[in-house]
């Protein structure tokens, strides 16, 4: 059984008015189908507008999709009922894009992490603060970041408190929404090293979504391709993805930036002197 | 090629420095690079390094009662620092064009896209409305924006991130500037729009001859586009050389760090013979 | 002499300056019991209308009463009723208004409908028709305050709440497991109160403003009891002979209001929260 499987889920954002013909609903997602197997990582790659993050919303529970179901560790989270779905939430987390707004502004680094360890763990405060102090040492912070507040921290600290907070449960499935896009490349290896690292350590499941082919690659074990809601390609291997015949995917492998100037493909001559 | 006639832009020993509550901070120091015509300076540097101020302080746009600014920066054998404002408003637009990272802030969403076009061009010409709109069709027609006389028309929030981006570079193109500084043009948009508004820089690079400073903290972006690449660290420029210099043989340790932290593709064969 | 008026606004000893003051005057409320020279409603026809003297340092009232004494109890009833109701209808509107804007759906449109309709009518016109079916009196008075001051609030938390909405610690709360009344109290109450503490700075002028009009009407204290709209209602058909019986508590309202206003502010602007209106 796999850790997640995905079954034929469409969903649109519909006008509901009180004309039926005045039907302006909008198509997001079409009959998207796949699995995830425990202990790898799916990177879903896409341009913006394709539906990565509205699939993303509908596999953590967040939006019923209009058809199909997602089946999390067998179960479908949108039908079981509720004690069962609190039991499965906890097994699957997320990381979102913007570090600053997946935080409360007025909420210290130590109550941030410590949320889902009140929710599901019966701990004292001591050993609370114990289980905070190392996850913040395992995402490369430390004991004098507990009684920070978030703006005291960069976008790259921030979102490794996010990370904090997403492993604390140790999770089976983590979605990762764009989370390394808003951060410099330096900042952004660094993430995704560390993220590969509790990925080993912890046994993890990954979710990556993603527009940035070289970040996917970085992590992933598997790839899927998504365009205009639809899953056009889903990848056993990264060899498979650079070797695909897909003009889609032809197109999106041609606008990976080089790596090196003697790769460059952009530069013209010059009309000008 | 000695003379200064071959330096469009030239900037030198610029320091700033900012008034703050509790002293007086230095933003930048010892900033010298020049730019010829045609030619692409790929400035790098985490955020915060100082690039942007760097900038902004070409453009004149710092806040002149907090931040003073030392140096010389010389546009076609003209000093801008400490230009008078209503000289330096000519030249901004006109000589000196902008791109900045944010498409969406970079336009205000109470008027349409035409409506902002056109009036950038007619406060630097002499052109009438209609000839304005002609020429901003025109424009927008060299970065493939289909149907512009349309697209004019239509409102900031209509219009996609990388479509906005390419109306900027239209509307820096549109009166030939000698020099374009292009702060981050590509991060906020996804990787299938990179590729195509470098391509219009590149364009716009080789038809008019415009000398592009290009800041970016991506080395993607530098490698594909930069003839030089100035590396910026805490206010200061810590190394700068040719492209092929800097990425084959890099001097400074900051340098290394940053081209050993690009994220590889961890492929078993070369990118070449995939792509 | 424009500049420099601007320049009072924008100085940093605004803030501690009207806190300095508001605070004595919460202490002198208090302390009015043990500081007034005289008792405020002992009537002594004898000693009417008597400049100021040693006995009466503010001089008498029509009916011989003590106006310094009757000035400092009257501090207690106006500022201690003002934020009496203010901080009731900011509870009610807190709970009703984040709940309503975090559920949204019908629950939110039922709400906010009612509050609409409250809201139709001009504040005052609804609190006197309230007073009218209950009857005058200051208890009466500070319900009908209460009922009609909670909508605004709701209102403006429930937008509050809706922008809160849009961040991603919402649903990254959710994900965590927390329950919807366990994301109301840690996310969303603490996110809005902080801009409405200061904004209460400024609502507190309203609110007494509002006591001080009712009794200037009649409907709200009633006499003996001291209250500064009340003093000036009584004091308005001596205002020929004796300006001062309506000047005293006119300037200490005012004293109070601008206050308040100053300090809200400059709290509003150190900490960048907008006005109401």
């Amino acid at each position: 059984m796999s850790l997640l499987q995905v079954n034929e889920v469409t969903h649109s954002y519909g006008n509901r008015t009180f004309f039926k013909w005045q039907n302006r609903s909008k198509k997001v997602l079409s009959d998207i189908s796949f699995s995830i197997e425990e202990g790898t990582c799916l990177g879903m790659l896409g341009t913006s507008g394709a539906g990565k993050s509205t699939l993303g919303k509908v596999i953590l529970g967040l939006e019923k999709p209009k058809h199909g179901q997602i089946l999390f560790q067998g179960h479908d989270i949108y039908t079981v009922d509720k004690y069962t779905r609190q039991k499965i939430r906890r097994d699957l987390q997320v990381v979102f894009q913007d570090s600053y707004s997946a935080v409360n502004p007025r909420m210290t680094a130590e109550r941030i992490i410590a949320e889902p360890l009140e929710n599901y763990e019966k701990l004292t405060l001591a050993e609370q603060k114990r289980t905070v102090i190392e996850l913040l040492e395992k995402v490369g912070l430390g004991e004098k970041d507990l009684k920070k507040y978030p703006h005291q921290f960069s976008g790259g600290q921030l979102q490794r408190i996010n990370i904090a907070r997403a492993v604390s449960l140790k999770p089976k499935l983590i979605v990762l929404d764009e989370s390394v896009s808003s951060l410099d490349m330096v900042t952004q290896t660094l993430i995704l090293e560390l993220l590969r690292e509790l990925k080993e350590d912890f046994g993890l499941s990954y979710f990556f979504i993603t527009h940035d082919i070289k970040a996917a690659c970085m992590i992933s074990d598997t790839l899927g391709v998504l365009e205009k809601g639809e899953l056009i390609e889903h990848y056993n291997s990264k060899n498979e993805f650079f070797s695909s015949e897909n003009p889609v995917v032809k197109e999106m492998r041609g606008s990976i930036l080089a790596e090196h100037p003697r790769f460059r493909s952009i530069r013209t001559k010059s009309n000008y002197i | 090629m000695g003379t200064d006639k071959s330096k469009v832009l030239q900037v030198r020993d610029l320091h700033v420095q900012i008034k703050a509550k509790n002293g007086i901070t230095t933003l930048v120091q010892d900033i010298n690079f020049e730019l010829k015509p045609g030619e692409i300076l790929g400035l790098i540097g985490e955020s915060g390094c100082g690039k942007t101020v760097t900038s902004m302080s070409i453009l004149q746009l710092l806040n002149r009662k907090e931040t003073t600014i030392e140096g010389s920066i010389m546009l076609k054998g003209q000093e801008l620092n400490g230009l008078a404002e209503k000289e330096m408003r000519k030249i901004r637009g006109k000589d000196i064009a902008f791109i900045m990272q944010n498409p969406m802030n970079a336009f205000t969403p109470v008027f349409t896209i035409g409506h902002q076009f056109v009036e950038t061009i007619r406060s630097h010409t002499s052109l009438n409305k209609k000839q304005a709109t002609e020429l901003a069709i025109e424009s927008m027609k060299q970065v493939n924006l289909p149907d512009p006389g349309k697209l004019l028309k239509y409102y900031p929030f209509q219009l996609s991130g990388g479509m906005l981006q390419r109306v900027m570079i239209a509307i820096a193109a549109s009166l030939h500037p000698a020099v374009i500084i292009a702060d981050e043009p590509t991060t906020a948009l996804d990787v299938n729009n990179q590729k195509n508004v470098l391509r219009h820089l590149d364009k716009i690079r080789s038809e008019y001859g415009s000398a592009i400073l290009l800041i970016s903290h991506d080395l993607g972006v530098v490698s594909e586009m930069a003839d030089e690449v100035a590396v910026m660290q805490h206010g200061k420029i810590v190394e700068k050389a040719g492209v092929f210099q800097l990425f084959d043989s890099p001097k400074h340790e900051y340098t290394k760090k940053l081209l050993n932290a690009r994220p590889t593709l961890y492929l078993e064969e070369p990118m070449t013979n995939l792509i | 002499m424009i500049t420099s008026i601007r320049t009072i606004f924008k100085n940093e000893k605004v803030i501690p300056i009207c806190s300095t003051i508001l605070g004595i005057l919460f202490i002198i409320a208090i302390l009015a019991p043990w500081i007034t020279p005289n008792d405020p409603v002992a009537v002594n026809l004898a000693y009417k209308l008597q400049p100021p003297s040693w006995n009466f340092p503010l001089g008498t009232d029509h009916l011989g009463r003590c106006n310094l004494s009757r000035i400092l109890y009257g501090a207690r009833i106006s500022l201690g009723f003002a934020i009496l109701i203010f901080i009731s209808s900011l509870a009610i509107g807190l709970i009703i208004g984040t709940f309503s804007g975090y559920k949204g759906g019908w629950v939110d449109h039922v709400l906010m409908r009612f509050c609409d309709a409250v809201m139709a009518f001009p504040s005052l016109i609804l609190v006197l028709g309230l007073v009218g079916i209950f009857g005058p009196g200051l208890s009466q008075v500070i319900l009908a305050l209460m009922l009609v001051q909670w909508v605004y609030y709701a209102r403006m938390f429930r937008g509050m709440a809706l922008s809160l909405k849009e961040q991603n610690f919402i649903p990254a709360a959710k994900i965590s497991g927390s329950s919807q009344w366990k994301i109301i109290k840690n996310h969303i109450i603490p996110n809005v109160l902080p801009p409405l503490v200061v904004m209460g700075t400024l609502e507190m002028g309203w609110a007494i403003m509002d006591i001080s009009a009712m009794s200037f009407l009649g409907l709200g204290v009633q006499s003996p009891t001291p209250e500064w709209g009340a003093m000036i209602h009584e004091g308005k058909s001596y205002i020929r002979t004796n300006p001062e019986l309506m000047l005293y508590p006119g300037l200490s309202i005012m004293l109070v209001i601008v206050t308040f206003n100053l300090l809200g502010e400059a709290l509003s602007e150190r900490y960048g929260v907008k006005r109401r209106f």
